[in-house]
């Protein structure tokens, strides 16, 4: 097995996640994921315990750690399970911008709501006709006074049906596309905000998912998150953070089934011996591990990269792609090795496999970060 | 309400290993933990707290330098100050005199924290088992002690403590200064916080060696002054659940019973 230094603070934030994960998650979690439900009780303990929090400022409420601990916590909690990790993560992403970008009196509503209170916080940003084209956003917000009135649909929310706090991505100026989009700070409860539609999905069946209506919804201009017409700005911003999360989301993942592959293949017999006495399965161990580490590395070194204060547009791409195309391929060599067993739902492959599909669609499609590598090489 | 709550660092295992020429526990080499039961005292006094935030919780532990480890986990969980107290002088003690040593290091942390109103211990230790310490903390402190509690809370200015009893639940009423031992309750112990946990890795805590219990006698405590002597110490053996005899009516129940004691040769 490869191996990483880590610090004591990355190691304790290990073993917190792993306590949290076998006690809080691990002997519950499969009935959730069958019923499709937001495991609403384990997610607040997590609260409690401050995982929302964990990269952000001590002086606003945050725990004060690095980023790459934030990766380490993460891919930690995502050997437990994704949806549960992702409430957390996506909690950062949506307030990243805030933090760096919002008035003092918008990071001190953060830091009620979202650290003290121990709440969630959902980025909102896609909508029917804008999924990879967020420039074709269509959720609009017109100014009034000194007010803002919203109004759209917002859809595919992770979070939305329990977030407290909303960074939502509107169109102030229709005419200029990604330059006429602005981010506001909405709170749970604005009059004519309500949740939608719940999806029904394939897999990362705890993560809450909703579709989220604006009628009429009335904010102050002081909602505004980094300035009129930045909105396409912070949303990158919070997607550039969000990269190495979603990295180490999907790290865990696939670690998280090589290590029942690993298990199953040692116990299985066929042909008188173990699976995993034959070589073509060593092999097929040899390349889930090489691809999981390889990822794991692209992923820390992004975080590190955010650590001291690098741009990484471009590297956040590399380890988001890699990363959640190594679960993929990972968890379908899991369910290969378990033979017509992975293919159960008795059995821990299958819902990993099932989990690990949404990491190449969301927070920017595997096509989207080919896109702007490409792009990158090319200008 | 002032709290003070004594943890102890067990080896995380039940098959204890024991030196064959000294008859004492060898640690090295098994994974200490903070003893589950001391886990849950903390609980009760951390929910204490959470109704009267104005509540203090001290935590205690004697034992090796390594014994911080739990103190540093009891503060990443609930507690506001922890006390080592550690030195040759008290090795080898038995029940006694580690219930001795502790209500003197009490008195003299008392010396500068004030008075306490509750002294919270687990049940007993998972791996002495005596559930002798805690008792023992009452006796040498004079303090009246309830054991096998569950919760406990304060109503009326008042100590009030859910006791775990033969088949159900007794809620206790009880006059501070009070020692209380906790089992194991329905709920789980809250997990730590990150910000308490990051805290209580760069937390000093202080040590209490004998020369600083300048009141303590020395007669009393160590290997040499422990009455109790181990002889022998072994894992003993699972009880086969028995059979329950619940027919229909009695005369079957009887008929049943007379069944069985006749095909066991018994009768
Ligand atoms: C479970 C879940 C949770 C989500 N959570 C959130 C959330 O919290 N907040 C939020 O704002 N959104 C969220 N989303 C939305 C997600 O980010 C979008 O689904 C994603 O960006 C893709 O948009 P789309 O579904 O409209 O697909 P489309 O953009 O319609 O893409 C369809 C296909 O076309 C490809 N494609 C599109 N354009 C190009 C191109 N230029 N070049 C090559 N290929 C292209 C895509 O890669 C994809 O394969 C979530 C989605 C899901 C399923
Ligand atoms: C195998 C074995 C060999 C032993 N050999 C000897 C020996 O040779 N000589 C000898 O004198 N004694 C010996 N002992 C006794 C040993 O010293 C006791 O374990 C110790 O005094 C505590 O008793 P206990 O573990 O039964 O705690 P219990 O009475 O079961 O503990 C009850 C509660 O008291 C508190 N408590 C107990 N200990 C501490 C502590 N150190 N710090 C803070 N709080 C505490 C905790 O709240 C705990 O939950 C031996 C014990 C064992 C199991």
């Amino acid at each position: 097995m490869a191996f990483h230094v880590y610090t004591e603070e990355q190691q304790d934030m290990i073993a917190l996640a792993k306590q949290f994960g076998e006690q809080a998650v691990d002997p519950v979690i499969a009935e959730y994921d069958e019923k499709g439900e937001f495991p609403e009780e384990i997610v607040n303990t997590g609260l409690e315990m401050g995982l929302q929090s964990l990269d952000f400022p001590e002086e606003w409420g945050g725990a004060g750690l690095s980023t790459k601990t934030a990766c380490v916590t993460f891919e930690e909690l995502a050997k437990h399970d994704t949806g549960v990790a992702c409430a957390f993560s996506v909690t950062g992403t949506a307030i990243a911008p805030i933090m760096k970008y919002g008035t003092d009196a918008q990071k001190a509503v953060v830091q009620k709501k979202i650290f003290e209170e121990g709440g969630l916080a959902s980025f909102c940003l896609t909508e029917p006709g804008a999924g990879s084209d967020s420039g074709a956003s269509r959720t609009t917000a017109v100014k009034d006074g000194d007010k803002y009135i919203l109004n759209g649909n917002k859809i595919f929310i992770t979070n939305g049906g329990y977030a407290k706090l909303f960074l939502v991505i509107a169109a102030t100026d229709k005419s200029k596309g990604n330059k006429g989009l602005t981010a506001f700070l909405v709170e749970k409860g604005a009059k004519g905000f309500s949740v939608g539609k719940e999806e029904n999905k394939c897999g990362f069946r705890s993560s809450n998912t909703v579709e989220l209506v604006f009628d009429n919804v009335e904010v102050s201009e002081d909602a505004v998150v980094g300035g009129v017409g930045n909105g396409f700005k912070m949303a990158m911003y919070a997607l550039d953070h969000g990269r190495p999360y979603i990295g180490a989301v999907a790290v865990g993942l696939g670690q998280r089934a090589l290590e029942e592959a690993v298990k199953y293949v040692k116990e299985r017999q066929q042909f008188g011996r173990p699976i995993a006495d034959n070589q073509g399965v060593q092999w097929m161990l040899a390349d889930m591990e090489m691809q999981i580490e390889s990822a794991r590395c692209l992923v820390y070194h992004v975080a590190e990269l955010i650590d001291e204060g690098q741009p990484i547009t471009v590297n956040g791409s590399i380890a988001k792609c890699m990363a959640t195309d190594a679960a993929m391929k990972v968890c379908t060599d899991a369910v290969q090795l378990f033979g017509g067993y992975g293919y159960m739902k008795e059995y821990p492959v299958e819902k990993l496999f099932r989990d690990a599909k949404i990491f190449q669609i969301v927070e920017g499609t595997n096509q989207i970060q080919r896109m702007v590598v490409a792009r990158s090489l090319l200008k | 309400m002032k709290m003070l709550v004594c943890v102890k660092q067990v080896p995380d295992t039940t098959e204890i290993k024991i030196d064959p020429v000294k008859n004492t526990l060898i640690r090295e080499g098994v994974p200490s933990i903070l003893n589950p039961f001391d886990s849950y005292a903390l609980e009760a006094a951390a929910r204490i707290k959470d109704k009267d935030p104005s509540s203090t919780i001290t935590v205690i532990c004697m034992g090796p330098e390594q014994a911080k480890a739990v103190l540093k986990e009891s503060l990443a969980i609930a507690a506001d100050k922890a006390y080592l107290i550690s030195g040759r002088e008290f090795g080898g003690s038995d029940t006694l005199c580690t219930s001795y040593i502790l209500s003197e290091a009490i008195k003299e942390i008392e010396k500068t924290e004030g008075k306490f109103d509750i002294i919270l211990c687990g049940k007993q230790a998972i791996d002495g088992d005596t559930a002798q310490v805690g008792p023992e903390i009452a006796e040498h402190l004079g303090y009246p002690q309830v054991t096998y509690g569950l919760e406990a809370f304060v109503e009326d200015g008042m100590v009030k403590v859910k006791k775990e009893v033969e088949d159900g639940a007794e809620i206790i009423g009880i006059q501070t200064p009070c020692v209380l031992t906790f089992t194991k309750p329905s709920f789980d112990p809250r997990f730590p916080t990150i910000r308490r946990k990051m805290a209580a890795n760069k937390a000093n805590i202080p040590v209490l060696a004998f020369t600083d219990l300048p009141d303590i006698d020395p007669e009393k405590i160590g290997l040499k002054h422990s009455p109790t002597h181990v002889k022998k110490t072994f894992v003993p053996q699972k009880k086969t659940g028995g059979i329950k005899i619940q027919e229909e009516t009695a005369e079957e129940s009887a008929k049943k019973l007379f069944t069985l004691l006749s095909e066991a040769h018994v009768i």
